[in-house]
């Protein structure tokens, strides 16, 4: 390993441990309105990365998001709850009986969630990955809703438009925050190997991708699996953090898909650091801005409490980032140490030639 | 064939036997494309035999960058088939088709643009470990089976015995760009290099499939007569050095007179002519298709 690599796997770790130190601290003395901010900056986390594999990475445009979110929300969901709690909840239909006696921990659950998710992607996958560009949009948004619809009409699976209600609340920053760290480290790993690099190919030339030997197809659905995979996991955290979920429009509809590919957006399409910057900003954000909601006196002048202020603060922000940073914060390059550390001396040395001058 | 030899003995090179006694590479079948009413190539019935640099020249809409297209799996023809080594590639895809051992490059360049130089040449050595489908379709031809790459994706993402591999296909990599002279832009985004090097990368590319056939859609395209003359050498030098059969589509006669020992002409689809760069260049039917009848007034 040279020394660069050394520095790197150093400054990595400790980063981690700086992390878990702080998320004990946070766990400690934060209040629960707090922690579950911190736990959704997570699951967002998770969401973005993810979508930021196919869309960033692989670059074709997917908008089905929500519908593997859903998909991991509900599979968990249904595996968490205790059997005579389902069977008292569905009271349009009783539950079908593997539906009622399934019964799972947590984790299990989760990577259910995934495995569920990413199955779904793999079926939806041939059909859908035979598309491009807009065509392939519209259709993974159509899948989406399909998904959804399904939802709320199966309801000896899902309990339909009523949803599952009494999800135990088992998400909390270490669950969060954990997955979002095993996302985060497999999206890496994978993207700094061959295989990534034949994923960048694509998304550069997929023609000439095909002509180095590349599988495009089989390649894209792989990052569409892994993808979906992760979006599954990050809907288990999900609905354990909701604790109520139903095919709504407002939970798991296109909304959602476009939160996440706000976040991905935001932070630079094709950056994953920047991926999980734009989640942590935007989960913020959408709780900060809440003071925007509240009476509140600007200039002389007091203004009334505004439901739904805060989108249209949050909408002005975005308008202007994006103005700012063309191709999202970090653009299509990663946040690497050696970009903070050459940005520390650079500031540095700015601050000296300052106290020079002065 | 007396006409061969000389040409050989001119260029100082040790005489080859007879074309019809050496192995041929590709055998074009019969090929007819049609793109509905239109025919782009029409009965194209020819060989490549090993270790030759062929040329296919012809007017623009000649119909060579479709044959081109038929025989990487692009197109499926509407009529014939394309035989690359004993077997019939006719319907495999392009991704197959290069994993049998034909690599080529395009007329516009299609660089992976924001990847670094070696990073383009590491993406086309990817099909050598992520599975390679040569294997099933020579077993299914009735072939021998030549043990490639396996499926290293779980090896990839835990890194766990990858580094090695890695870092052995960047060695790979790096020998293939310095023998091109390209290993000092090893690192350089490969959008930031001047359209020659940017042409050369294309070539690098190809070469790390590992090619046996190695087909070159307008290589001097856009390049002024010194760059043109270097690319001659070039063309050349990689053939011997990489043991290749080479096709090549070009528009400028020079470079096709220099460099290849057969050329084929096309026009609307059809072939015309096909001989020795003398014969060819001799050929008044070429010289009608290229320049019109103006010989005619030559005499006039």
């Amino acid at each position: 390993m040279t020394k660069k690599a050394k520095r790197d796997t150093t400054l990595t770790v400790l980063l981690i441990i700086g992390m878990i130190v702080f998320l004990q601290v946070a766990n400690t003395t934060f209040d629960s309105y707090e922690k579950q901010v911190l736990s959704l900056m997570a699951i967002y986390g998770i969401m973005a990365v993810s979508l930021n594999l196919v869309n960033g990475i692989t670059g074709i445009f997917s908008l089905g998001h929500a519908g593997f979110i859903l998909l991991g929300a509900y599979t968990s969901a249904l595996l968490t709850i205790p059997s005579e709690q389902k069977i008292a909840m569905f009271i349009i239909q009783p539950p079908s009986p593997l539906i009622a006696n399934l019964h799972a921990d947590f984790l299990t659950a989760t990577i259910m969630g995934g495995l569920v998710a990413a199955f779904g992607a793999f079926i939806i996958g041939f059909p859908v990955l035979r598309l491009s560009g807009d065509y392939l949009a519209i259709a993974s948004l159509g899948f989406s809703e399909v998904l959804r619809i399904f939802a709320l009409n199966l309801q000896s699976v899902t309990n339909g438009s009523l949803g599952l209600k009494g999800i135990p609340n088992y998400t909390n920053v270490w669950w969060s925050w954990g997955w979002l760290v095993v996302t985060v480290i497999f999206v890496v790993s994978l993207v700094k190997s061959s295989y990534g690099r034949a994923l960048l190919a694509i998304r550069d030339n997929s023609i000439a991708a095909e002509a180095m030997g590349i599988n495009v197809f089989k390649h894209t659905l792989l990052s569409f699996v892994i993808s979906a995979f992760f979006a599954g996991v990050s809907g288990a955290l999900y609905a354990h953090w909701l604790t109520t979920i139903d095919p709504r429009i407002t939970t798991f509809g296109p909304t959602l898909t476009y939160y996440v590919l706000i976040m991905v957006v935001l932070g630079g399409l094709g950056s994953i650091t920047g991926s999980v910057v734009g989640a942590i900003l935007f989960a913020f954000l959408m709780e900060w801005l809440r003071i925007f909601e509240q009476p509140f006196t600007l200039f002389g002048r007091s203004f009334p409490a505004i439901q739904g202020m805060r989108m249209l603060v949050l909408s002005v922000l975005f308008v202007v980032t994006m103005i700012v940073w063309k191709r999202g914060i970090f653009g299509r390059s990663e946040l690497t140490w050696d970009g903070i550390i050459n940005f520390f001396k650079k500031f540095g040395k700015k601050a000296d030639e300052r106290g020079v001058s002065k | 064939m007396t006409q061969e030899n000389e040409r050989n003995g001119k260029n100082g090179k040790p005489d080859k036997p007879d074309k019809k006694e050496r192995n041929i590479v590709l055998k074009m079948d019969h090929i007819t494309m049609q793109f509905g009413g239109l025919t782009a190539v029409d009965d194209f019935d020819n060989a490549v035999y090993e270790g030759e640099i062929l040329g296919i020249i012809g007017p623009n809409g000649a119909g060579k960058t479709t044959a081109f297209n038929v025989i990487t799996g692009i197109y499926y023809p509407t009529k014939g088939r394309v035989i690359f080594d004993g077997i019939d590639i006719t319907p495999y895809r392009p991704h197959q088709v290069t994993h049998l051992g034909i690599a080529r490059t395009f007329q516009n360049i299609r660089l992976f643009a924001n990847l670094t130089v070696l990073d383009n040449v590491l993406v086309a050595q990817h099909h050598l470990l992520s599975g390679n489908d040569a294997d099933a379709l020579l077993k299914k031809n009735g072939k021998e089976k030549k043990v490639r790459g396996h499926l290293w994706f779980w090896r990839a993402v835990t890194k766990i015995g990858y580094n090695k591999k890695e870092r052995e296909m960047k060695e790979e990599a790096m020998r293939i760009l310095k023998k091109l002279e390209l290993d000092n832009l090893a690192y350089e985004k490969a959008s930031s290099l001047p359209y020659g090097q940017q042409r050369k990368l294309e070539i690098a590319r190809a070469l790390a499939t590992e090619p046996k056939l190695l087909l070159l859609d307008e290589p001097a395209a856009g390049m002024n007569p010194k760059e043109s003359e270097e690319l001659l050498q070039f063309i050349k030098y990689i053939r011997d050095e990489f043991k290749l059969t080479i096709v090549l589509i070009e528009h400028d006669m020079k470079v096709v007179m220099g460099v290849c020992e057969r050329i084929i002409v096309m026009d609307s689809g059809k072939i015309i002519a096909e001989g020795t760069p003398e014969e060819i260049s001799k050929n008044p039917k070429v010289i009608e298709a290229y320049l019109g009848k103006e010989w005619e007034y030559a005499g006039a």
